[in-house]
């Protein structure tokens, strides 16, 4: 068990290459409790969250969500979040769990220094979270509830009973495989988690620990806040930009990414895969001769794919695929090369 | 209960002695808390290791450990098998040598614990 944003949360149940195969090739279950929930309504909700975070949420319809980043003036990361549309006037903020009293704070004061009609409430102690995630996802939570999964699309969420507990079914996750993440009330979700996992028993279900959400989402080229950016990387240096709503009208941050898009920009968030035997991890430095110019900021040896990747903020010099980076391991220089991303893209898209 | 036949350190590595040359592995303990091994970073041939020195590392998905030589030598073989085959230190980690030592000095063996002993150590 570590620690992690104030909850104890185990790192792997059967280990973390079991669990990694078994979403990829089945199913496998994550108690992620401890993401925040933050909810916005009011008549003028629309405004603040198109003023505070960078992608275009009036094109969301009820129901549906999209990525997007909560923005410093500077365009840097607050924090990753998702939107969810709840209703015409009402946005729930799925956030980081290190960051909930955080971005609490700053969502409190933007809307006090803009005024409107906008109330905020950080919902986190009411929403238990159980993502399944794996091929099988959908015939899992399919045969517990009447809501018909079929008809939920990536990124769209719906309302009904899981196990008769009443809860809020979205079509997301953070493995790159298809599934489901289910909001439940608190008291009920240790039923739900015990009904996912008997559900689950004859399509192979693993419960996965934070090991596995790591590998998983980095084999798939998601980020993590915290470790690939944080509040001194805007989000084109991420190599987000495809979460910037351009049309939009002015928001936080705005001025600093249309330049940095127009042609300002001199670092990004890339790709590697290692090309000597070893494995780069977050913190070790990207060299250039004896300069160092850039730093790894995620890397592990990935389970599917058997590769060892990572992500690394390096000079847009470097920024091409096929360039090749030393990075400096513990005193040794070996070799990399920058890939497209993402790594891995599941061949049926849901 | 733990190999008898085997000497143990404080830093979870094992030692098997025939004559003055020293095999030298993790333990079971240690691959369980390391997870899944990923990859075993080893000395050349030759290199001359003093007691407690690092003699490589070792990664598990989830974690960058060192490896310290129990005795001091010169390193005769090392496990290229390793390279390929890193998982064998999970699924059999006491026949799963790193390098054998030529040792300098095998009195150095008398300060590493026994089975018993290292059974105690990890309880």
């Amino acid at each position: 068990m570590v620690e992690f944003g104030g909850w104890d949360m185990p790192v792997e149940y059967t280990g973390i290459i079991d669990e990694h195969m078994a979403v990829r090739t089945a199913v496998g279950l994550f108690d992620v409790c401890h993401m925040g929930q933050i909810e916005l309504a009011g008549a003028d909700v629309l405004a603040a969250v198109q003023w505070m975070s960078s992608n275009d949420a009036s094109r969301l319809a009820i129901g549906q969500i999209q990525y997007s980043a909560l923005t410093t003036a500077d365009g840097t990361f607050v924090d990753d979040i998702l939107v969810y549309r709840m209703g015409e006037q009402h946005f729930m903020l799925v956030v980081n769990a290190g960051n909930i009293m955080k971005d609490h704070q700053w969502i409190v004061a933007r809307v006090a220094e803009r005024g409107g009609d906008v109330s905020v409430v950080n919902a986190s102690s009411r929403y238990a979270l159980i993502a399944v995630q794996g091929p099988q996802a959908e015939r899992v939570v399919q045969a517990l509830t009447d809501i018909d999964l079929a008809a939920i699309k990536y990124y769209w969420f719906d309302h009904g009973e899981v196990s008769g507990v009443r809860v809020t079914v979205s079509r997301t996750g953070y493995t790159g495989e298809d599934g489901f993440e289910v909001f439940a009330p608190p008291a009920q979700a240790e039923r739900v988690w015990n009904a996912l996992l008997e559900a689950g028993a004859p399509f192979g279900i693993k419960p996965c620990g934070l090991g596995a959400r790591d590998t998983l989402r980095l084999e798939a080229s998601m980020r993590l806040c915290g470790s690939d950016m944080d509040e001194g990387t805007s989000v084109v240096e991420a190599g987000l930009s495809w979460i910037v709503g351009w049309k939009k009208d002015a928001f936080l941050g705005a001025e600093r990414l249309r330049a940095q898009k127009a042609g300002s920009l001199d670092r990004r968030l890339v790709g590697f895969e290692m090309r000597d035997r070893a494995i780069a991890r977050h913190g070790h430095v990207v060299m250039d001769g004896d300069a160092s110019v850039g730093m790894v900021t995620s890397g592990t040896q990935t389970p599917y794919l058997k590769k060892a990747i990572g992500l690394a903020m390096v000079p847009l010099a470097l920024a091409e695929p096929g360039t090749s980076l030393i990075i400096d391991i513990r005193g040794r220089r070996v070799r990399a090369e920058v890939v497209p991303e993402p790594f891995y893209k599941r061949s049926q898209p849901a | 209960m733990y190999p008898t036949d085997l000497k143990y350190t404080i830093e979870h590595e094992w030692v098997r002695a025939e004559a003055d040359e020293a095999a030298v592995g993790i333990t079971d303990f240690a691959q369980k808390q390391l997870g899944d091994v990923v990859f075993v970073e080893l000395p050349e041939v030759g290199r001359t290791l003093t007691k407690g020195e690092v003699f490589g590392t070792i990664e598990s998905v989830k974690a960058v450990s060192e490896l310290f030589s129990p005795v001091s030598g010169a390193v005769v073989a090392v496990n290229d098998a390793l390279a390929a085959h890193p998982e064998g230190v999970n699924s059999r980690p006491h026949d799963t040598w790193m390098i054998k030592v030529k040792m300098a000095n095998s009195s150095e063996l008398d300060d590493l614990m026994n089975s018993a002993r290292y059974d105690a150590f990890i309880a």
